[in-house]
């Protein structure tokens, strides 16, 4: 009920206030049936039903959770599409006319933006815009923070106008993608297996582990994966990790196709679930690896754990872009789902998964204690932790892989990126593949 | 009359016409016409260049996956054959009752009532690190370490590919040894022939057409494939079929166009070269 409550003050405090709010605030009451509070969603109640907003993105986020309870809250319908990245860029990409809301990485904003089939967002529409944390608007988590390598989020965060092709340097109030989630990644390894410390990404082509180790077969995030454990290995330097050189994706490429040609790794994984299936099976023990997998690893009684390493993380985020054919009241709807969203409830239960939110503290409403403490501030649990769908995923005493947002979101070395030499990249790639 | 009847021809043929036309001509000339446009990182343009071809046929990597993909093919081609021959030998001439003839046909292909994926996939914790395979042979001792090689491994791939498409070749052998007139195997034992001869110069010629057939199957099969050669290789071994499908994920939709033209043309060739050994239209 809370978050009805602020959904409904704030539909009445909008500083734009249109007026029909208001007006149908009662008819909007006696539609949502839920009775006692004036749970008055910001458009027209009537009409509410008849709007469907369409939403495809990774499976990361696109949850059938969040559209009950978008129905529940805002009276809309959401219909979800999940797809692999690959798909997902090519759908926001080629086929405008099929989605209402593209849950897309940064990076693939980076790509497809200039096709033109997404339309920038008014910040001022956007009520928590002065809470969303840093990264996503100047850079920088902290004001002294440096900003890491590779395509930063608030780089292709913002345009000039309303059809702005150019992405801006700075805040302009015209945002591309509104962040929803985030996280940092590294390897993830099977301590059981392993028995020793691993510190370094240079691990991952350590001899010690010929035939049990495995990297993702997404040529976009594999290169970063790459790149990292070659500067770790300090056999290639880098300018710009996340805009190489064509000599240096030919260096990095060399020294991972020995290493495929010496028997190095166990296999490649494209989708989450082979990822989990590889380490809990056994068959890999180290491998670059995504926060949820090794969650899922875990439940299943496997210890396996999400390795923070010296070099720092290879970080990802993602956000919600509009449809260019978006107009009207559907418009007015999607708003009132970017506003929704940020309001803390989807912001709550991705945490609870071990993603980060773009407004942490709308988040800890929806959170208890020990689960902020847990997640966010890298504390010991204090009691059981449980995800969204009530399994336990950590006992009483257990302490985050990486400890704290700041710990973890503060030592990011590079954003997930599309390069200016991204075509090459690719065919050198399909060559490591094929090799 | 002849008009009449020219008509009455063109109607009966019309709705394979209308079909091949919609679901097979249409697509097809769709294809090469997108493998000679242009495309961009994020969209495709029309047009009329060679760039796309240029690229494929100059690329070392086409190379090498062409011969990896023909590898894959005649390996799992040879393996089928002589199963799927000595399995169909075996139902056409062993079985005599044609009740259990059609049992054992039909216990042949109860693996094929589940889907190929699943049937793929099941041979993965079978064959890993700790699966039953590596555990079972540990136990009886025959090995000391896991066998590496069993899983993500060509051994995997073109074992998944013969148990995947074996029964394309034991189904039209079979049928074409069904049609062997069985005085002509009498006749041959009559003329002093022996069980060899009567194989090699009787029975092997007359199931050519069937032969043909399970080859044609298995062959374009295993060219065509992406989904195996991905799951079985744990991702490291590159197929002509993965090439595409990487293409279409990168949505260089030309580039695959382009690929599955050269494919498709590869392929047709290899059939047109069989069918050189067989006319199967005669034979049928």
């Amino acid at each position: 009920m809370t978050e009805k409550i602020s959904i409904a003050k704030r539909g009445m405090l909008d500083a734009k206030g249109r007026q029909r709010r208001t007006l149908l605030k009662g008819a909007a009451t006696a539609a949502l049936a839920t009775g006692t509070i004036t749970g008055a969603p910001m458009i027209w109640s009537q009409n509410i039903k008849d709007i469907t907003l369409r939403q495809f993105g990774t499976g990361v986020s696109n949850l059938n959770d969040v559209a009950n309870k978008v129905k529940e809250d805002l009276g809309f319908t959401l219909e979800m599409t999940a797809l692999d990245s690959d798909s997902v860029t090519q759908r926001a990409a080629t086929q405008p006319k099929s989605f209402d809301i593209a849950d897309i990485e940064y990076w693939i904003c980076k790509k497809v933006w200039p096709a033109g089939n997404l339309q920038p967002m008014e910040t001022s529409r956007i009520e928590n815009y002065d809470k969303i944390v840093g990264i996503f608007r100047n850079g920088k988590l902290n004001p002294d923070s440096v900003i890491a390598q590779g395509t930063a989020p608030h780089s292709v965060g913002f345009v000039d106008g309303p059809d702005g092709k150019e992405f801006a340097s700075e805040e302009t109030g015209w945002m591309t993608l509104i962040p929803t989630i985030y996280n940092a990644d590294t390897l993830g390894i099977r301590p059981d297996l392993i028995n020793r410390e691993i510190s370094t990404w240079a691990e991952l082509l350590n001899p010690e582990f010929k035939g049990k180790a495995s990297i993702l077969d997404i040529s976009s995030i594999g290169i970063m994966d790459a790149a990292m454990v070659c500067e770790a290995m300090g056999e290639v330097t880098y300018g710009d990790k996340g805009n190489m050189t064509r000599e240096e994706i030919d260096k990095t490429m060399a020294i991972f196709t020995e290493a495929k040609k010496n028997g190095q790794f166990r296999a490649f994984w494209k989708s989450f679930d082979e990822s989990v299936n590889l380490m809990a099976s056994g068959e890999v023990v180290i491998q670059s690896m995504w926060s949820p997998a090794i969650t899922a690893v875990r439940s299943k009684g496997i210890p396996c754990v999400y390795q923070p390493l010296k070099e720092g993380y290879r970080s990802w985020g993602g956000g919600l872009g509009l449809s260019r054919n978006l107009s009207g009241m559907e418009l007015d709807a999607a708003y009132d789902y970017i506003n929704w969203y940020l309001s803390g409830w989807v912001g709550g239960y991705l945490m609870r998964q071990g993603y980060y939110s773009a407004v942490p503290e709308t988040s800890k409403n929806f959170m208890s204690d020990d689960e902020w403490g847990f997640w966010f501030e890298g504390k010991a649990a204090q009691g059981d932790i449980v995800n969204p769908q009530g399994v336990t995923m950590e006992k009483a005493g257990a302490v985050r892989d990486g400890g704290s947002f700041q710990d973890r979101m503060g030592s990011v070395a590079c954003w997930n990126a599309v390069m200016d030499e991204n075509q090459y990249m690719v065919r050198k790639w399909n060559e490591f593949i094929a090799a | 009359m002849t008009i009449r009847k020219t008509g009455k021809g063109w109607l009966l043929a019309s709705p394979l016409v209308l079909i091949l036309g919609f679901f097979l001509l249409i697509p097809v000339f769709a294809i090469v016409m997108v493998s000679f446009w242009g495309s961009t990182e994020y969209s495709y343009y029309p047009a009329f260049q060679f760039e796309n071809y240029q690229f494929l046929l100059t690329s070392h990597v086409t190379l090498s996956v062409y011969l990896k993909t023909f590898m894959f093919a005649a390996i799992t081609w040879s393996l089928c054959l002589l199963i799927g021959f000595t399995v169909a030998y075996y139902l056409a001439f062993h079985i005599r009752s044609l009740p259990v003839q059609i049992l054992l046909f039909l216990i042949c292909t109860i693996p094929f009532w589940t889907s190929n994926i699943i049937r793929m996939i099941s041979w993965i914790p079978f064959l890993g690190r700790n699966g039953i395979a590596n555990n079972t042979l540990q136990h009886f001792g025959v090995i000391d370490e896991p066998l590496e090689w069993l899983l993500f491994s060509d051994f995997a791939v073109i074992l998944a590919f013969v148990h995947l498409f074996t029964l394309f070749m034991i189904v039209p052998i079979f049928n074409s040894m069904m049609r062997i007139d069985r005085s002509l195997i009498e006749a041959a034992r009559d003329a002093g022939a022996t069980g060899k001869q009567i194989l090699t110069n009787v029975i092997i010629p007359l199931s050519k057409p069937g032969i043909m057939i399970g080859s044609i199957f298995v062959v374009t099969l295993v060219m065509g494939d992406f989904l195996t050669v991905r799951f079985m290789s744990g991702g490291q071994s590159a197929s002509v079929g993965r090439v595409i499908s990487n293409e279409i994920g990168l949505l260089q939709y030309p580039a695959a166009s382009a690929s599955a033209v050269v494919l498709l043309l590869t392929v047709l060739i290899m059939i047109s070269i069989m069918l050189r050994f067989v006319d199967i239209r005669k034979e049928l």
